[in-house]
């Protein structure tokens, strides 16, 4: 019989994470592994410490304690520069779209192809129409951030984190604050990115309808941890009370512990 | 203990700043020696801190020249001194008034604008982008912001130097009747080099220390809107008083 093979390092793997701020205990030892080309959606109530999580990913918080593995490669072991090495794997868009004021849309996503490539400016321009052509933003170069739509400028940003070509995506909260039909527009723009790049791909949200089309596995965060992680399906379906409470947006549960989490905040 | 308790966070809130000014100036100094160099962004701090900050420099030179020669003459002719008048106003404009004046404005404008701007990055979580996008910010907002003080500042007192001389003339010759050629010969009869030389080397500490608290408030910049406010006036307090400060341990090495 042949040795089996060793098993390849997930892309992401969290153990023990923890991180608190001050007295609140936002992660408590949690752990999560994201396997190579999956697309995980995190779900979790607001202020539970989804954002808290994502930004660990890409090292932008760094844990108490805890390790955040990317393919086998601790990364707050790796050295500064390596860091920034494995973070040009990574492409994240931010809640707001968190783009550069001060430069137009094309800049916003030529910024790091001038950083990190040697591309020729004809290039540059070329990638950059490709990408807003990716998120259904044509011609719109010479647009000041300022000039767009909430739901724009989250493409912008989603044009942004794939100039690189990266492997993984990180999505913060793509469509909190929208109109559905924006967040209709936008969830269909993530389905292209995945089915056109097919990246490993984290999303953070608490719309059911967006991780529901966009998943392969759903994982609802609470208290600090992982507290379910299954298929969409399974976990529509699953009894376990805290996720129905969830699904079903039934805060009753909360209510008789006199909101703890709310008070929290 | 209750009494102590506030003068301990004092002093626990005054190392905690001096020492992430310190880490904040480490890694600035790495990004100054690490690729790539952003030529283009120092053009533009150069212009933004010192072309668009000229008007209020000069302004604020000619009348601290004209100021100080009517104030020396008041005081120079009780004893019928007023033959020095043009001595003390180009003494005291190289080596003291024009680096104090010039960084305290230059504060005022760029510093605060600084913190500001760096400030609503953070609360927008540009500078996470910038992180995510593989860029260090400190070397990319810090290095050009610091670099365009330290060059810069020491610019406008040269400027300053000369506007500042110019007004104590204009009111010494044209306001209280002094000859021109004796003024102008007591202005530069008692100047060194060294008067000149003082003043610049001040002016170039002010532009690092008003620049990078600056920068530094702008980036530990929390809660939102609000922190932005609080970073860009906690910018201009702890730049002026940095500036005040150092210029009396700096004037008592530089003499």
């Amino acid at each position: 019989m042949a040795e089996p093979v060793p098993e390849a390092p997930p892309e992401i793997r969290l153990t023990g994470l923890s991180k608190r701020f001050g007295q609140k205990v936002v992660l408590d030892g949690l752990d999560l592994e994201v396997g190579k080309g999956e697309s995980v959606v995190i779900l979790g109530k607001s202020g539970v410490g989804k954002s808290v999580l994502l930004k660990h990913l890409i090292g932008l918080l760094e844990p108490d304690s805890g390790t955040v593995e990317i393919e086998g490669e601790s990364l707050w072991g790796a050295s500064r520069s390596r860091r920034d090495e494995i973070r040009r794997r990574f492409g994240m868009s931010f809640q707001e779209g968190a783009l550069f004021d001060s430069m137009s849309v094309g800049e916003n996503i030529a910024f790091p192809l001038k950083r990190h490539t040697r591309m020729t400016p004809a290039e540059v321009r070329a990638r950059v129409a490709e990408c807003l052509a990716l998120v259904k933003l044509h011609g719109m170069e010479a647009r000041r951030p300022s000039e767009l739509s909430g739901g724009m400028r989250r493409r912008v940003g989603f044009a942004r984190a794939i100039a690189l070509k990266p492997e993984v995506l990180l999505f913060d909260e793509p469509t909190t604050g929208l109109d559905p039909i924006t967040t209709d527009v936008l969830a269909r723009v993530m389905i292209d990115l995945r089915d056109e790049m097919s990246p490993t791909m984290v999303t953070i949200t608490h719309d059911l309808k967006v991780a529901f089309a966009l998943a392969e596995r759903v994982a609802l965060l609470d208290r600090g941890k992982i507290l379910v992680d299954l298929p969409p399906r399974e976990f529509e379906a699953s009894s376990d009370p805290r996720v129905r409470a969830f699904v079903q947006g039934d805060g009753s549960a909360d209510e008789e512990s006199g909101f703890p989490e709310e008070a929290a905040v | 203990m209750r009494l102590l308790e506030p003068v301990g966070k004092l002093a626990l809130d005054a190392l905690e700043f001096h020492g992430r000014c310190i880490s904040l100036l480490g890694l600035t100094v790495r990004g100054l020696f690490r690729k790539p160099f952003d030529g283009r962004a120092l053009a533009t701090q150069v212009v933004r801190v010192g072309v668009d900050g000229l008007p209020v420099v000069l302004l604020t030179a000619v009348f601290t020249g004209a100021v100080l020669a009517l104030q020396t003459y008041v005081g120079f002719k009780r004893f019928h001194a007023e033959a020095w008048v043009g001595s003390v106003v180009a003494l005291s404009m190289l080596r003291e008034l024009a680096p104090v004046l010039t960084g305290l404005m230059v504060t005022g404008r760029s510093g605060s604008a600084m913190a500001a701007e760096i400030g609503s990055m953070r609360v927008t979580e540009q500078i996470d982008a910038l992180v995510s996008l593989a860029t260090d910010p400190v070397q990319y907002l810090f290095v050009p912001r610091i670099l365009a003080g330290i060059i810069v500042v020491p610019m406008l007192v040269v400027l300053a130097n000369a506007v500042g001389i110019l007004g104590g003339y204009l009111v010494a010759v044209r306001l209280l009747g002094a000859n021109p050629v004796v003024y102008v010969q007591n202005t530069f009869q008692y100047l060194t080099m060294n008067d000149l030389w003082s003043g610049l080397v001040k002016a170039g500490v002010f532009g690092f220390l008003l620049t990078l608290i600056g920068c530094q408030q702008g980036f530990d910049t929390t809660n939102g809107a609000e922190g932005v406010g609080r970073s860009t006036t906690a910018a201009v307090v702890l730049g002026s008083l940095a500036i005040l400060v150092s210029d009396f341990f700096l004037t008592k090495v530089l003499f």
